[in-house]
């Protein structure tokens, strides 16, 4: 059972229940699990979002106080070990074609190196990595995945890339981002999808929603050509049963 | 429908409200407006609730005219406004009429001005809210040329009233309240960053402003191994070196850096409307404290709907702008 998490006041409106200072699976899987059951609960949280180990919950002060809130997130954490419960229902698997190495992921090669694979096995792992959107956020849409085998426990790099693309595929930290603009990252870029991240004319507007799981499935630079003027980048998604 | 027409659009003008909640989880900060207080008091002027959408003004208006008679609001950062030769007073409403064309020049403090209607802007909104939030690809900075769409007027008779002003324009005691993170921080760099009197640096948007101290930064034990976390506006994020960021509503809504505390809900205006250069200072108090004068814009709006006063000429005033046109007249006469 994992350690009782601590709940924070944050700001006036808000409260954060830490479930860990620093990353594992296992306190990704409470903060969501978490955050998911207290958004179907009647508890008085005007906004519930779940981080890497976290959960903010916003509340209106004028109505509800402190000792109160807190108490009552007190004993929801006390009902069950959060850390071995369920992943919240509703999630999608989606299989992303994406195109490695090359001009569509440079620092392929490198990553590679850095976990002590070849290249093609570097491809087959982290093609076939059943990854789970950790969280949303840096911009609209942009997920945090993971958690990927622990040889890709790779380091950010010093210096920052000052351009990747939208929709690259970068690694670090047993981690992938896709990026939803052009950006600069610490990240090391192995990889290209075509995936509209987010688009506020579209509801939902985030592609992704967090717990979801993805496969970054490779493709030929052909098929890659041809999904990035397929909608949603040609990727594909069904329910999580 | 009544429109706008913007003649002249300032460099960082944008259609704000009170923003956007409930997407905090896929990444979207709440945004809106810099000085939510400048919306009540457009609210209260104009006898409206502060759902309505006004035209923000970074450092610069513009000039603008409306296509039937329309109710204004001029609030935030006193700005130089003008019709004809007339100046229309600051923090007050007023009647602009299709002739009039309205000219807004540069704050004379502050940072932020507000332009309100009567009715609101009303552009579609998205994902709840008509606030344009750049960074994240919504919406789009006004430009010359531009005609927006405003909403229909449901309290024309309220017109010609005045707020009293406050001094929110040029930086000053901001308060904070502790946070998750404020434990990070050893005693004695707490106790020395109230102690530390910090000048508004030149680098300030919508998503937060830096602060420069004299002396060493304000950096804790581990800085560059903070997991991300969720952070809010008002959020005081100290950097890679040590250096204090304000965030303000078009914050990120994860960051790395550790946060010594959040700057109140009421005070964010004065951090925002800093200009480059003013002092501000911080002082930590209890949540209790923070609580007791902390409204919901419904609820500032209605009490500063029981500040406003009638607008009335000031008869000494008026005789100034006389003398003044007369001389302004003789030069004129002397110049041909």
């Amino acid at each position: 059972m994992m350690p009782l998490p601590e709940i924070l006041p944050f700001g006036l409106d808000a409260v954060l229940v830490r479930f860990d200072t620093t990353m594992s699976d296992q306190a990704n899987r409470a903060a969501l699990g978490f955050a998911a059951h207290i958004r179907n609960s009647a508890l008085p949280f005007v906004e519930v979002s779940s981080t890497l180990a976290s959960v903010a919950l916003r509340f209106d002060p004028l109505a509800v106080g402190l000792d109160e809130v807190t108490a009552l997130l007190q004993q929801k954490l006390e009902t069950q070990d959060w850390g071995a419960v369920a992943l919240p229902a509703g999630r999608k698997l989606w299989r992303v074609p994406t195109c490695y190495g090359g001009d569509h992921g440079p620092q392929l090669a490198e990553a590679a190196e850095l976990a002590g694979v070849s290249t093609n096995a570097a491809i087959d792992a982290l093609g076939t990595s059943r990854v789970r959107v950790l969280t949303i956020g840096f911009a609209p849409g942009l997920p945090y995945l993971g958690t990927l085998p622990p040889e890709w426990n790779i380091p950010r790099q010093t210096a920052l890339t000052p351009k990747v693309p939208a929709g690259a595929l970068v690694v670090a930290i047993r981690q992938f981002v896709v990026f939803a603009n052009a950006s600069p990252t610490g990240w090391r870029w192995i990889g290209q999808t075509a995936l509209p991240l987010f688009d506020p004319a579209r509801s939902p507007a985030s592609l992704f929603s967090p717990a979801d799981e993805v496969i970054f499935t490779p493709v030929s630079e052909a098929e890659f050509t041809t999904a990035r003027t397929t909608p949603f980048g040609s990727a594909t998604w069904e329910d999580v049963e | 429908m009544t429109t706008l027409t913007i003649h002249r659009a300032g460099p960082a003008m944008t259609v704000q409200d009170l923003g956007r909640e409930g997407y905090l989880s896929i990444g979207l900060p709440r945004g809106g407006a810099a000085d939510r207080k400048a919306i009540c008091e457009s609210a209260a002027l104009l006898g409206q609730s502060p759902d309505h959408a006004v035209i923000e003004m970074a450092g610069m208006g513009g000039v603008f005219s409306v296509s039937q008679p329309t109710r204004i609001s001029l609030t935030g950062a006193p700005m130089r406004a003008t019709i004809g030769d007339r100046a229309m007073v600051w923090n007050a409403s007023h009647l602009l009429i299709p002739e009039d064309r309205l000219t807004i020049g540069p704050a004379l403090s502050g940072v932020y001005g507000y332009i309100g209607f009567g009715g609101g802007i009303a552009t579609d909104p998205v994902m709840g809210s008509r606030s344009t939030h750049l960074t994240c690809g919504i919406g789009a900075a006004l430009e010359t040329g531009m005609t927006l769409p405003l909403g229909p007027d449901r309290n024309t008779d309220r017109v010609g009233m005045i707020l009293p002003t406050d001094n929110r324009f040029e930086g000053g005691t901001v308060r904070y309240i502790n946070g998750p993170q404020t434990a990070l921080f050893d005693e004695a760099t707490r106790a020395r960053f109230t102690q530390t009197e910090f000048t508004r640096d030149s680098a300030a948007n919508r998503q937060g402003v830096k602060l420069n101290g004299s002396g060493a930064g304000f950096a804790t034990a581990d800085q560059l191994n903070i997991l991300s976390d969720a952070i809010q506006p008002g959020d005081i994020q100290m950097t890679g070196d040590g250096v204090p960021f304000v965030l303000l509503p078009e914050c990120q809504t994860v960051g790395g850096y550790p946060r010594i505390g959040t700057v109140i809900p009421q005070d964010i205006p004065k951090v925002a409307q800093a200009p480059a250069g003013a002092k501000i200072q911080f002082t930590c108090i209890t949540r209790a404290e923070a609580l007791s004068s902390y409204q919901s814009p419904a609820g500032l709006t209605r009490d500063l709907s029981a500040l406003c006063k009638p607008l009335i000429r000031d008869p000494a005033q008026m005789a100034d702008l006389l003398s003044y046109q007369l001389i302004s007249g003789m030069i004129t006469g002397w110049d041909a």
